[in-house]
């Protein structure tokens, strides 16, 4: 089998954030680079947050995914420079997540946030820290519904 | 070992990191309301990660073979460089924040100047730490502004608890010969200049606050040099525990 570069990412694009299994790590700009040479395939990975326990999760679900597909010559580095922000999030990562009930970071303003679920902009933050660090509550005064924000970085 | 000072330099801020993020951790479950509840071990996590980093690069520079969980799990109290500030038992809600707030002032400027370092994995630690503080100093410079300017009850509370800690906040400023000798080599920051900017927004949140600044000019001091006081004995005996009595035990 011929290993190459676009083979890899299409297996990874089966991984997802275990927290929010709708984005994928590529979409969520957490896959920073995939390098094949003479067969052998390195993984750069990088944080959201420097806690953040999710990355144990996915360090082992890339290597299930690799494995899985007949690859067992990998390593996975992790690397923070340039650090993780929201500007690594693809569109369509920013799409599934809203799509998901969690509001995409909005750099222009963080307190400007539309509700992800009736598209409301009348909406106040609840709490700085939500379910996960990378994410604050909100609360929609429209529909009523709290929702997660995924915050800037 | 390849450098000591450097190593030395960074257990400062890795300690700082590990102990407070111990210390909020003891919050979990007894938050005054569950948002805050999560929003102190959020903290936490962060402290903890951002320890992490620092321990993995501590390790790799002390060379012995050893890793971030050797330095955290298996060392004792006259090891750890942390501020005496961070070691302080949790109190009430207020003093915790304030606790916080005198903390988070300090690291927020101390990751901004470390970016500068001219040692690139600090620099890469630091970019990636100022984000995360900065959410944290909003948290609890917001909290100081709120209780300060709140009811009477937790006007007196806040005020009390600055009274208390007023005298910790500066030994995380104060220039040892490990903060001398990094700044010298590049890889430091100028805590003289730090100072400056810390102070300043110190001020004008306790004036928001409508908190009264104590007066006193006295700073406890001995944590940087690994002279604690009694609290990190019991820090690290619930902390290490594990490690100690089961050596090498994982998940």
């Amino acid at each position: 089998m011929v290993i190459n570069k676009e083979h890899v990412q299409e297996i990874l694009e089966e991984v997802k954030d275990p927290e929010i299994p709708v984005v994928s790590i590529y979409d969520l700009g957490i896959l920073r680079d995939v390098k094949v040479e003479n067969g052998f395939v390195e993984v750069v990975i990088t944080p959201t947050y420097t806690g953040c326990p999710a990355m144990l999760e996915i360090e082992r679900d890339i290597n299930n995914a690799l494995k899985k597909e007949g690859i067992n010559d990998f390593k996975i580095t992790t690397v923070l420079s340039p650090a993780w922000s929201t500007d690594f999030m693809t569109e369509r990562g920013k799409a599934n997540l809203k799509e998901y009930g969690i509001a995409p970071p909005n750099p222009t303003n963080e307190e400007d946030i539309e509700c992800p679920n009736c598209g409301s902009r009348n909406t106040n933050l609840v709490s700085q820290f939500g379910s996960t660090a990378c994410k604050s509550l909100f609360k929609c005064n429209d529909c009523l519904e709290p929702f997660d924000y995924f915050k800037c970085h | 070992m390849t450098d000591q000072n450097k190593f030395d330099y960074i257990l400062q801020q890795a300690d700082n990191c590990l102990i407070l993020g111990q210390r909020l951790a003891e919050w979990c479950g007894h938050g005054p309301i569950l948002e805050q509840d999560i929003a102190l071990t959020n903290i936490s996590l962060d402290l903890i990660g951002q320890a992490r980093l620092f321990y993995q690069y501590a390790a790799e520079i002390q060379g012995e073979g050893k890793t971030e969980d050797d330095l955290a799990y298996l060392r004792d109290a006259w090891g750890f460089k942390n501020v005496l500030l961070v070691e302080q038992p949790n109190g009430d809600f207020g003093f915790t924040i304030m606790r916080q707030f005198l903390y988070d002032t300090f690291s927020c400027h101390f990751y901004e100047a470390l970016m500068n370092s001219s040692d690139e994995r600090l620099a890469s630690i630091a970019a990636k730490s100022h984000k995360e503080t900065l959410y944290h100093m909003k948290w609890s410079a917001d909290w100081v502004i709120r209780l300060g300017d709140g009811t009477v009850e937790s006007h007196n509370r806040v005020q009390q608890a600055l009274n208390e800690l007023w005298s910790y906040k500066d030994e995380i400023v104060l220039e040892t010969s490990v903060d001398s000798a990094a700044l010298a080599a590049g890889y430091g920051i100028s805590l003289t200049e730090l100072k400056e900017k810390r102070d300043a927004k110190i001020t004008a949140v306790l004036e928001e606050a409508t908190l009264s600044i104590p007066e006193g000019t006295y700073s406890h001091k001995g944590g940087k040099e690994g002279v604690h006081s009694e609290h990190l004995g019991y820090i690290l005996a619930d902390l290490q525990f594990l490690q100690r009595a089961y050596p090498g035990n994982e998940w």
